[in-house]
């Protein structure tokens, strides 16, 4: 509320604010992790400890790598940090605002960094296996972070991504294992998406309930009906079926030639389908968004309804099937879950993504691109806390499962005061 | 707009019942069209060998009643099972006056429920007149501490608490999870993962009952009020009904007949002309959340001190996202969170009982509930089903965008 009310864009180097300011937290903040996590390290490994980090050849047995990258662990350390520390200093003293962004992205990143090269100080590990299942994991963040972006950019909340993704979750894999199909059950996914969407607009849009509840309703029901699907019907049928489920995760599709290129191979051309139609969702959808007749209109009904309206621009049918439309993704986000990463439905799989990929939407500031960014941050706190499970790692595993939603509180505080919605989000639109 | 308008004139015994009936009438009409579609649901899944479809149904529903009602101990299970939704229920119904929506109460419940059982155990030798309120104390404090800082958050940063809360849940969780499964807080000689028990003096006593064996509760002896042998009052009830009781009523007086309370739905109405009006819209926030996070985790606190004794890492059952339903469900008027919480425990017990009279799984209320919320919070459904119009100045708004 108060602190955040948007102050005119101030360079560096124009007049400096006093008092308790953003950039001022925020560069305190970042010296403050950047020694803790110096002190850390020079306290807690040895100076003489090495952290190789493998570059492989696609293709190659992992101990023959294309690079190998020795990294004296405290050294390389001091110094990012040390930088980081200093960057630091320059914000709090400067208060450069349009970095300030770029600056707790920065101190979240190398933060990850210093973690991994800590975690395999004395060891080695596969550096690009670690930023393909960034990408990987990236993909049920960007498309719920898309899903809801194409919502709010035409003016409805929409925080029943969570549930939506879960309901998709619950009948792709239903449809999945019934007719031994996997193509089918994320038709069905698709399918279910649209319809759970199609609810909360006839909820948010036609009833005017309030966004934020209807939403809400939706992740309710979502946990409540699944879980009754679970219990009553997915776990007996796969008992009573034993072994003889045919269908299977979706599978992997490097291509041809593309996927043997060393470093961007496996990161960007050996993935399984979902996550390839993320990546090309991105782009489809900030063309769609910024240079098609239906982005222009979705960004002036999100913006402006009553000026919209007046040059003829049916403002709710636009809304409706704008939601409607996102739950096409938001059903390939649930697909991912039960069809792709792994062929299985768990009560509550979707754990918080949905609610993720609305603070990525936010950190990209309402732009696919962006938000593709702010799903890269996130799901690089996701594929750390997996991979450094394997190595003798000082803190317990919960500690780092709460890094994404850690990282995700910092972001949303750090950032989001910067951030300006949509004019119109949230408000039901009444002609007249 | 989230503000009700008082008439300043005293209403008369007919004007009152008249507005009661206002007030109740969506919501009961809202739970009546959930149990009509449950009852189609009931009628297409119901099983061969018990009669005809009809006989099905009402020996459904008859069972629900019976389970919930129908005897001296199924009402005390009803009367349990609702005082964390009381509790809870008011945690987010004290957020919605501040025109904040705390989705958080289940990691509040969470956080309650660990620091009352540590408290619980790790303290001996008290007398339970000092123990059990500090045990209380203490899971009041941790989860108001836990609920204040998205308070603190939202009103600093503009960083919306639906979003935070969630993600405090999961730490929360993960929290939980460290400390009884691999961290100090685990009882090294259970096999399953559960703290030690609480001391006797640390527990919420039962009203009646006979005395719980020490053998079974790892030493300690649990005394309920009135000690008995008769298996007819074998029952669970304990104090924290009392308290829960007693919470509605503070939070009653503290909403309608304080300063504070003024300030609350002050900035929950309009936070422009509470801010205008010299009120810290900061201070309210923080406020208002550490106060739902402290009966959220009273919520725990009692499940912890008063039924289980320990605390298991399988602890709640949900009661705190539940509580957003009871919420709506009593239309953010706190003294309707006792009926709505009743029938919602209502539900609850009496399942088990209608799974065992028709073979209709036990699960079927899990959508019952599920459809309730949705009548009750879009009530513009139930309105346009029913045909009755809306009132002036009922809606709550909380969508007010994610950075303001």
């Amino acid at each position: 509320m108060q602190g955040t009310v948007t102050q005119p864009h101030v360079s560096s180097g124009g007049n400096i604010r006093r008092g308790i300011t953003r950039a001022r937290i925020v560069g305190t903040i970042g010296i403050i992790v950047a020694t803790l996590l110096i002190f850390a390290i020079t306290s807690r490994v040895g100076a003489d400890k090495v952290s190789v980090l493998n570059i492989p050849q696609p293709g190659a047995p992992q101990n023959q790598p294309l690079f190998r990258i020795p990294l004296p662990t405290v050294a390389t350390v001091v110094v990012i940090q040390g930088l980081l520390g200093v960057a630091g200093l320059y914000v709090a003293l400067r208060q450069p605002l349009r970095w300030i962004a770029a600056y707790v992205s920065a101190v979240i990143g190398f933060a990850f960094f210093t973690i991994l090269l800590w975690a395999v100080a004395g060891s080695s590990v596969d550096l690009v296996d670690v930023l393909a299942r960034v990408v990987r994991l990236a993909t049920p963040i960007t498309l719920g972070a898309l899903a809801g972006l194409i919502c709010e950019r035409s003016g409805v909340v929409n925080i029943g991504i969570e549930g939506t993704m879960l309901f998709s979750a619950a009948f792709g894999y239903i449809a999945a294992i019934l007719t031994g199909n996997t193509w089918l059950g994320v038709l069905a996914a698709l399918l279910t998406g649209c319809l759970v969407s199609a609810l909360h607009a006839l909820l948010s849009v036609n009833f005017k309930v309030d966004q934020i509840i209807s939403g809400t309703v939706i992740n309710l029901l979502a946990v409540g009906v699944t879980g009754y699907l679970r219990g009553g019907f997915i776990s007996p049928y796969e008992q009573s079926s034993g072994a003889t489920l045919t269908a299977q995760a979706l599978p992997g599709l490097p291509i041809p030639g593309l996927a043997q290129i060393p470093v961007i191979g496996p990161i960007l051309f050996n993935h399984q389908p979902i996550t390839y139609l993320m990546l090309i969702l991105v782009f489809v959808i900030n063309l769609l968004l910024f240079r098609t007749v239906w982005g222009l209109r979705t960004r002036a009904v999100g913006e402006q309804p009553k000026a919209a309206d007046t040059v003829g621009i049916p403002v709710n049918r636009l809304r409706f099937w704008n939601v409607v439309a996102s739950g096409l993704i938001s059903g390939l986000a649930g697909a991912w879950f039960s069809l792709e990463s792994t062929f299985r439905f768990d009560d509550v799989m979707t754990s918080g993504r949905g609610f993720i990929a609305l603070a990525a939407m936010i950190f990209g500031k309402w732009t696919p691109l962006g938000a593709f960014g702010g799903a890269l941050l996130f799901s690089s706190a996701d594929a750390l806390q997996i991979k450094i499970q394997g190595f003798n790692f000082g803190l317990p595993r919960q500690f780092l499962q709460m890094l994404p939603y850690l990282v995700t509180l910092v972001v949303l505080a750090g950032i989001i005061g910067r951030a300006r919605p949509p004019a119109a989000v949230g408000k039901p639109y009444e002609k007249g | 707009m989230a503000v009700q308008v008082d008439v300043p004139l005293a209403p008369t015994r007919r004007h009152r019942a008249a507005a009661l009936f206002r007030a109740a009438l969506v919501p009961a009409l809202a739970i009546l069209t959930a149990l009509v579609i449950g009852a189609i649901i009931i009628w297409f899944s119901a099983p061969s060998n018990r009669g005809t479809r009809l006989e099905v149904v009402v020996a459904a529903y008859r069972g629900l009643f019976a389970g919930a009602f129908g005897s001296r101990v199924a009402i005390a299970n009803t009367l349990v099972e609702a005082t964390p939704y009381i509790l809870a229920g008011l945690a987010v119904t004290v957020a919605f006056k501040c025109g904040l929506f705390n989705i958080g109460a289940e990691g509040q419940l969470f956080m309650g429920a660990l620091a009352s059982t540590t408290v619980g155990f790790t303290i001996t030798g008290l007398p339970a007149i000092i123990h059990l309120p500090l045990a209380l104390i203490a899971g009041a404090v941790a989860a108001g501490l836990w609920g204040a800082i998205p308070g603190y958050l939202r009103a600093r940063t503009g960083a919306h608490e639906v979003i935070t809360t969630i993600m405090f849940n999961f730490i929360a969780f993960r929290l939980v999870d460290y400390f009884i499964v691999s961290g100090p807080l685990r009882d090294r000689r259970a096999s399953l993962p559960r703290t030690p028990f609480i001391q006797a003096n640390a527990q919420l006593p039962r009203f009646v009952g006979p005395l719980e064996p020490a053998n079974l509760t790892g030493g300690q002896e649990y005394r309920p009020l009135i000690v008995t042998t008769d298996p007819g009052w074998n029952i669970r009830l304990h104090l924290g009904f009392l308290i829960a009781l007693l919470a509605v009523w503070i939070i009653w007086w503290l909403l309608n007949r304080t300063t504070t309370g003024f300030e609350i739905r002050t900035v929950g109405a309009n936070p422009e002309a509470a801010r205008y009006a010299g009120m810290s819209i900061t201070k309210n926030f923080v406020l208002t959340m550490a106060l739902s996070g402290a009966l959220a985790g009273l919520a725990g606190a009692g499940q912890a001190l008063g039924l289980e004794r320990n605390m298991k890492s399988l602890f709640s059952s949900g009661y705190g996202f539940d509580s957003i339903a009871i919420a709506l469900l009593a239309r953010s008027n706190p003294i309707a969170i006792i009926p709505a919480a009743i029938f919602w425990g209502a539900l609850n017990t009496g399942k088990g009982e209608m799974q065992a009279l028709t073979g209709i799984s036990s699960d079927l209320i899990r959508i019952i509930q599920a459809l309730v919320i949705m009548f009750v919070a879009a009530d513009q459904i139930v309105r346009w089903i029913f045909r009755i119009r809306q009132a002036h100045g009922e809606q709550m708004v909380f969508s007010r965008g994610w950075g303001k």
